[in-house]
């Protein structure tokens, strides 16, 4: 199943870093989240992509989760030769990974 | 208990206007405000002030006034906005003009001024984010600006202003100060300015709470997107907070836009930094206590660390593009083709790039080979070359090699387009507060 089916995201951007959420529809669906959707298999997922430190930043009482991701948006928005210099496209990305 | 009404009238500089008319005549508000200052967004207007000294304001002020002004004047709703860029004053002085062309005979525009930090920065020794001093910067660079807090705003407002105009302020000051002028909160109610920066981070970005930026067809679908309701939130005097928007607009306002707008850029949930408040988001809860309304809770904060933000606008590079299309069977194999062909040019002919990228629009242009790897080959590719230089000159020869595919490339290459630029980009470093000052400048009929 891919995570799209469980949960909904967001990506912001500062600077060269990216933000993405992660919410879960379903509060039930939470802990599944928090168990497989691990900083290290978002860092793995993103190769190629973030270059730096993934962490992780958990709010369990909404079921989300927030990723900051280090190195992640081309040297920075204002200065990014990307076509998405923001990287807002990011979280489409995040929910394509498969879960199981 | 007392309870204020303030609208999120705009989410970036070039956002819609009518919802915040429509928040103006049908959102019993108090306060509407207008966030419109990204992070470039002062740099620019500070070339265009440069220009022309009486510039350097958002250019959709006129614009956004015209269709407001009249009816926050009539219905005594206060505009708090930080469309000044870098140049509240001539703002100030446009708002006049446009209330006195609108026919008010009574108006107190406020500008609050003293955010540009730019010649200290250029006498002193400062370093900037990545360790860089910013002097180093010389000619280049083009602009400093503070992130204010909420002060100067509350003074402006108790000095009677019906339109606060600023320069660079915390995006969450602009809603924190009515609601601190209003209820008299104390600069170091930690809690409650934790909860007020709450409300200002969900408006601040207007319609991206209220269902936009959030539809995805068949697992999030919104109603009505192109009649989009700007938010609403209510706030209490006790620092309670629920968000809404004004009956029948399009959108939606349930926990999950807020959730989505809530986490949205804030970093560490426990620690999000502002001029006024280290605000703690993460014991945040949400319920939905009716159709379009969410009540948000549980925000608290810690004392502010005396350092505010300032943001450093320079002269990064120039960037030269040029993208041209290849369509039906083998498309994908042309504009790869296509790409070999510019990348050998650029070389051969000595075109000096600091940097270069090559992206095939449709195939691997937004997240790289990596992720795209298993999809299936599209009908259409636009291959896109995007090269920085140290100048414009050169930076034009960027997009002339991909318009030469046109004669002397892959067959079937359509719709060249080519572009080049100045970029202008923001690096950030922090002074402290006492060596910032903030003044206020009123206009009035």
């Amino acid at each position: 199943m891919k995570l799209r089916e469980i949960a909904h995201a967001r990506a912001g951007d500062k600077g060269d870093i990216s933000n993405l959420s992660l919410i879960a529809y379903r509060a039930e669906d939470y802990a599944l989240l928090e168990r497989q959707v691990t900083p290290e298999r978002v860092q793995a997922h993103f190769q190629g992509v973030v270059h730096g430190e993934v962490q992780r930043f958990l709010l369990p009482q909404l079921g989300a989760m927030n990723f900051v991701m280090q190195r992640a948006l081309g040297g920075g928005v204002t200065r990014s030769l990307a076509l998405d210099a923001h990287g807002k496209s990011l979280s489409s990305a995040l929910l394509d990974m498969d879960i199981g | 208990m007392k309870t204020l009404r303030i609208g999120g009238g705009a989410g970036y500089s070039g956002d819609r206007i009518e919802p915040a008319v429509e928040l103006a005549e049908h959102g019993e508000i108090d306060y509407l405000i207008f966030e419109c200052l990204a992070e470039r967004t002062i740099a620019l207007a500070q070339q265009a002030k440069m220009k022309d000294p009486a510039l350097g304001y958002d250019p959709l002020l006129e614009a956004r006034m015209l269709a407001v002004l009249k009816t926050c004047s009539e219905k005594g709703i206060r505009i708090v906005t930080n469309m000044g860029a870098a140049n509240p004053l001539a703002a100030a002085a446009k708002i006049r003009e446009v209330a006195v062309s609108l026919g008010l005979n009574k108006l107190k525009v406020a500008a609050v001024a003293g955010d540009d930090v730019l010649e200290q920065l250029r006498a002193g020794d400062y370093l900037d984010d990545e360790g860089e001093p910013v002097k180093a910067l010389g000619a280049r660079l083009l602009s400093a600006n503070a992130y204010l807090g909420a002060q100067p705003l509350v003074d402006a407002l108790a000095a009677g202003a019906d339109v606060v105009i600023t320069g660079r302020v915390a995006d969450p000051a602009l809603v924190l100060a009515p609601l601190i002028h209003s209820f008299g909160w104390a600069m170091d109610d930690w809690q409650r300015l934790g909860q007020g920066t709450l409300a200002g981070h969900l408006l601040e970005c207007a319609g991206q709470v209220s269902g936009g930026y959030f539809a995805d067809p068949g697992y999030k679908d919104v109603a009505n997107l192109a009649r989009l309701g700007f938010p609403i939130a209510v706030v209490g005097e006790d620092g309670s907070l629920e968000i809404t928007k004004v009956a029948g607009s399009g959108g939606s306002i349930t926990t999950a836009t807020c959730t989505e707008q809530l986490i949205y850029e804030i970093h560490d949930p426990a620690a999000y930094q502002t001029p006024d408040v280290v605000a703690d988001f993460s014991q945040v809860s949400m319920t939905q206590i009716g159709p379009d309304r969410v009540a948000v809770a549980g925000a608290s904060g810690h004392p502010k660390s005396g350092m505010l933000k300032v943001s450093v606008g320079y002269i990064d590079s120039y960037v030269g593009e040029g993208q041209i299309s290849y369509a039906g069977s083998g498309a994908l194999a042309r504009a790869q083709l296509a790409q070999d062909i510019v990348a050998e040019r650029l070389q051969l002919t000595g075109v000096a790039l600091t940097e270069v990228r090559y992206d095939l629009l449709g195939v691997n242009a937004i997240h790289g080979l990596e992720l795209a790897a298993q999809a299936a080959e599209p009908y259409e590719v636009r291959l896109r070359v995007t090269g920085r230089t140290d100048s414009l000159r050169e930076a034009v020869r960027v997009g002339n090699e991909v318009e030469t595919l046109y004669t002397c490339g892959p067959a079937g290459g359509g719709g060249v387009t080519k572009s080049s630029r100045e970029v202008v980009a923001i690096r950030s470093t922090l002074l402290p507060a006492a060596q910032v000052q903030p003044a206020i400048h009123f206009e009035e009929i």
